[in-house]
């Protein structure tokens, strides 16, 4: 607050430019008159009231009042595979009655209507097109393919043959007591029951490598990675704190993280001449930027495999970022999601949780994100991972999960299931190899187009440098490319500038939810996209 | 291992007690866990009576799912649609679920009224459901206002975080604890006297713990109240099925409809908003299926993005879609629950008054008594009722949730639920009430005697206290144990 008349004051209009200041001055000093008794009065307070009361006029004005509803159709969710969503178009809402004694716009809250907006990331709206228009190879064969989804429905079949070979007496269980419905339709823990946990842990054991174990008691069980992930932020982060998040990085996060908790998230940029590795220099880098901005960062977020570049961070790596949590005192967050979901051959995946029990390390920082989305492909039973070694993060996180439990009857089939460690050992390789061989024909394909994709190694997608096919080498051209491969090509991919990444002409595309004989079409339209751009259209 | 480490680390949220379990209401529960009632194998332990949960019905479900063994798609039979429905996570929901959900509901309603499916929105259960609903329209520091007695989890739910705040609006049992007009009025303007910003009224109708529902005029008072102050109307309608006499059920979805069909167009739509489950109605607490019903069309959008974090499983969505779209056996279910309920409310209400116990006559709903044990206090006072309380739960071995935990402004008034046992468990839960009247008629001063020397320290091991944290029957925030769900 200036106190000397002799300063430059704020200018209380809402639009300060500089002659502004100068009026400002002119206001304030009769204003310091009339405090000091001096003279100025009329000044004094005649235009300080004036200025009042025409802010409150251009306030009023610039206000955006209570529109009616806006959109007559809602964007359906990122992931709109489901046949059934036909028509999703609803005719446009009842009109905003205002009746008789009501004052003003209904007021929501302001994170509420931030959320409420369109969301206008390619990303989603990708997803909204092809849900208007999916390719079905019979009934609508000239449909959007969809290639922004990291789905896998490679191994359906496995799963569907051990449903009939062993739930022989349905969901009630013949004499199983377990299965009545008193024990399924009842309370249950919160986050989740101590036989799953058991089930998950040896799952993720046998998914990351024999080389770790996992505690079902450091585990806290939630309906889906989206809630995990949401309710770690809410326990290590608060309003206004902000994680470091290397990119690129899934465009979910800026919704799963960002949404309720109020945390920011922090790029570390990494670059294609590094293949998109997170070195400590960037982390560095934006760590100290972050501070610079008053932001207080509580941890790093890292996904590993990466999505969605499909990288594998190696043991240095790892290393490396441990000592950097250390350093500044904050969490890591390892999201291992695709931990399972692996087609490299040089690269061995290894879980945070392999390094720290090898380390005589600060456990206590460390947190692993998991679930059965991809590697299981169940995303549609909702089945997330919270595995820390804090206690008193999964004392915290145990008690959030109320809001995001997992449904009694799918914990039950899971345990089932994931019991049955024959199968599962089965799944996992059968998912890997079949990964492997949509993979090499996804990239080979892409290769005879003259798109190159990045060195990786997991995930249920690839990372393509389709640079060469765009004019202008920016974020603006990047989307025009995007926009002619979706409406043009009819081919859904996910752009780089959705997540993020710092070098235009990247885009994700997922191979693992295709058969292999839809491939040469996809490369097909892919390439007469190409053509097109080449020619200059 | 598990590794403690510097606060430093942690959120002022995972610090913080807005999880409410440190209430010292605990111990009914570690009485409950540490001695549970069983017929043969315990038959003197604590008998659980604070956990509304519905479980009169669950036969008529045992028996659909074993003719339908296709609608729970994990079996030999529904595996043909297992693929679609795994990969299904569109935040819309199954559509054959919404439309499910919507009939029932109006169902439910004697389909006075009708449901859109397209509004129909998921929650992680009703839990999820309030607190998205309270990160809709309020933000931190804001308030809703809540009629006393409420249940504990609202607390929890709806201010943790949120943080939004709770403004209680006492209700007293001289007009047996009904909402007054001028009691609502009186604490919104106080509220906006103390500088606290309104946002909403949240209503539980049927009430809990009270068990009694709102007449319509009663209804059309409030909404025309909030319409006119331009604050949102909330209705909590997770016992809308447990109404089991007369009068007959109102909910606010009449209300609107009456209002739109009758052309007056008083209401703003806007600011409508319902909260429902299939946990109460249903007895599916561990399906955790939350609904947010909401006119307005923002508020939708915004809860239907919510829904990602705690989205209802598609199996169970496929369940209960195939099990609600079957008219006759909803209709024959709600009409087994409410016959149940009734017989069941009667023999527990008529064993009480044998002795001497009453309870809100109004009630006629829920799947608890609210009982008025105020002639059996020391003192009016809230020490008196923890004190008499305490000694219920050692002594009689029953876990009843004392009115304090629920806000209540008299002392003297418990829930006791009693929907979650079968017919034998209440005799006995009843005999054990038989007998404590009788000894508390002749031995007053032992009575506060006892209370003073009953230790609660009941010694357990530490697993079992995080068993018992963990279990959803942990009691809920600041208010005591009560049933942590209503």
């Amino acid at each position: 607050m200036t106190e000397s008349p002799s300063s430059e004051p704020e200018p209380p209009s809402p639009k300060p430019r500089a002659a502004a200041a100068g009026n400002g001055m002119r206001l304030v000093v009769p204003l310091q008159g009339v405090v000091q008794g001096r003279g100025g009065l009329i000044l004094g307070s005649l235009i300080p009231c004036a200025l009042f009361y025409f802010f409150q006029l251009y306030l009023k004005r610039h206000r955006s009042p209570k529109r009616p509803p806006a959109s007559s159709s809602n964007p359906p969710s990122p992931s709109a595979s489901s046949p059934n969503l036909g028509d999703l178009a609803r005719t446009s809402s009842r009109s905003n009655l205002l009746g008789r004694g009501s004052i003003g716009p209904v007021r929501l809250s302001s994170r509420g209507m931030a959320i409420a907006k369109p969301n206008d990331s390619p990303y989603y709206v990708g997803l909204e097109k092809v849900a208007g228009d999916p390719f079905h190879r019979v009934d609508n064969p000239d449909g959007i393919i969809q290639l922004g989804l990291s789905e896998n429905t490679l191994c359906f079949d496995l799963i569907e043959r051990w449903m009939k070979e062993n739930l022989m007496d349905s969901l009630m269980g013949g004499d199983g007591a377990e299965l009545s419905i008193n024990g399924m339709a009842t309370y249950q823990p919160f986050d989740g029951l101590m036989e799953l946990k058991v089930a998950m842990a040896d799952f993720m054991s046998r998914v990351m490598g024999k080389g770790v174990s996992f505690d079902p008691s450091q585990m806290v069980l939630m309906a889906g990675a989206t809630p995990a992930i949401e309710i770690l932020t809410f326990c290590m982060a608060d309003h206004g704190n902000a994680f470091l998040i290397p990119t690129p990085y899934y465009p979910g996060f800026d919704r799963d993280i960002k949404f309720r908790t109020g945390v920011e998230l922090i790029p570390v940029h990494c670059r294609s001449a590094d293949n998109f590795m997170l070195t400590v220099t960037a982390l560095d880098q934006a760590y100290n930027q972050a501070r610079k901005r008053g932001l207080k960062v509580r941890g790093i977020l890292i996904s590993n495999p990466s999505n969605p570049v499909g990288n594998i961070l190696s043991r240095e790596t790892l290393n490396e970022l441990l000592d950097f949590a250390q350093e500044k005192n904050i969490h890591i967050i390892s999201d291992e999601i695709f931990a399972g979901s692996l087609y490299g051959t040089t690269e061995e995946f290894v879980s945070m949780a392999e390094i720290i029990e090898a380390e005589e390390f600060d456990k206590g920082r460390v947190h692993i994100i998991y679930g059965l989305s991809k590697d299981l492909s169940l995303p549609g039973f909702r089945v997330g991972v919270v595995y820390s070694y804090n206690e008193n993060i999964l004392a915290a996180a145990k008690r959030l999960a109320r809001f995001s439990s997992i449904s009694a009857p799918t914990q039950r089939l899971l345990i089932s299931m994931l019991s049955d460690t024959k199968f599962i050992e089965e799944y996992i390789e059968t998912n890997r190899r079949r990964i492997r061989r949509m993979y090499e024909l996804f990239v080979g394909g892409l290769d005879q187009l003259g798109i190159q994709c990045a060195k990786s190694s997991g995930g249920l997608y690839c990372w393509a440098n389709m640079s060469v096919l765009i004019a202008l080498y920016s974020e603006k051209g990047e989307l025009e490319l995007w926009d002619k491969l979706l409406n043009v090509g009819k081919v859904n991919v996910t752009p780089g500038s959705a997540c993020h990444c710092i070098e235009p002409g990247w885009f994700r595309c997922c191979f693992t939810a295709l058969a292999e004989e839809d491939v040469p079409l996809v490369m097909e339209r892919i390439g007469k996209v190409a053509e097109m751009c080449k020619s200059g259209q | 291992m598990v590794f403690k480490l510097n606060n430093q680390l942690l959120s002022r949220m995972a610090i913080g007690d807005g999880h409410g379990e440190n209430s010292s209401y605990f111990d009914g529960w570690k009485a409950y866990d540490s001695d549970p009632y069983h017929h043969q194998n315990n038959p003197d332990g604590v008998i659980q009576m604070g956990l509304a949960e519905n479980q009169l019905c669950f036969d008529k479900v045992e028996e659909w799912l074993k003719k339908n063994p296709a609608a729970s798609i994990c079996t030999p039979e529904g595996v043909a649609g297992f693929k679609d429905v795994a990969i299904f996570q569109d935040y819309h929901g199954l559509p054959q679920f919404r439309n499910a959900v919507a009939k029932f509901m109006g169902k439910v309603r004697g389909d006075r009224v009708s449901f859109d499916p397209d509004r129909i929105v998921m929650a992680g259960g009703a839990t999820g459901a309030h607190e998205t609903v309270a990160f809709c329209l309020a933000d931190p520091g804001e308030a809703l206002l809540v009629p006393t007695p409420y249940y504990p989890g609202f607390d929890r739910d709806l201010r943790w975080r949120t943080g939004v705040q709770l403004v209680p609006i006492e209700c007293d049992s001289a007009n047996n604890f009904k909402l007054r007009m001028e009691d609502l009025e009186a604490a919104y303007e106080m509220a906006k006297l103390n500088n606290i910003r309104v946002k909403g009224l949240l209503l539980t109708n049927p009430s809990n713990p009270l068990g009694t529902i709102l007449d319509g005029d009663t209804l059309r008072n409030i909404a025309a109240f909030t319409n006119e102050n331009n604050i949102h109307l909330i209705c909590d309608e997770i016992y809308s099925a447990t109404v089991f006499g007369k009068p007959d059920y109102v909910s606010i979805a009449e209300i609107v409809d009456e209002d739109r069909k009758s052309g007056r167009n008083g209401l703003n739509l806007d600011l409508i908003h319902i909260v429902y489950s299939l946990s109460k109605d249903m007895g599916f607490p561990g399906l955790r299926v939350g609904i947010v019903y909401s006119y307005n069309d923002v508020v939708m959008n915004c809860a239907r993005k919510m829904s990602s974090f705690g989205l209802v499983s598609a199996q169970t969505q496929h369940m209960i879609g195939s099990m609600l779209s079957d008219q006759e056996f909803v209709e024959e279910f709600l009409g087994a629950n409410r016959a149940r309920l009734a017989e069941r409310h009667g023999a527990f209400t008529g064993g009480l008054g044998r002795v001497g116990i009453r309870c809100l006559r109004s009630s006629n709903a829920g799947l608890f008594v609210w009982m008025d044990l105020r002639r059996l206090l020391k003192e009016q006072s809230v020490e008196a009722e923890t004190a008499l309380w305490r000694v219920i739960i050692n002594e009689v071995k029953l876990n009843v949730s004392p009115g304090s935990s629920f806000h209540c402004s008299e002392p003297g008034w418990f829930r006791v639920c009693f929907a979650n046992m079968d017919d034998e468990t209440m005799e006995v839960a009843l005999g054990r009430i038989r007998a404590f009247v009788a000894k508390h008629k002749e031995a007053m001063k032992p009575a506060r005697k006892l209370c003073a020397q009953s230790s609660l320290k009941l010694s357990f091991s530490g697993r079992i206290y995080d068993e018992f944290i963990m279990s959803p029957r942990s009691p809920i925030p600041q208010s005591p144990l009560v049933r942590a769900r209503t």
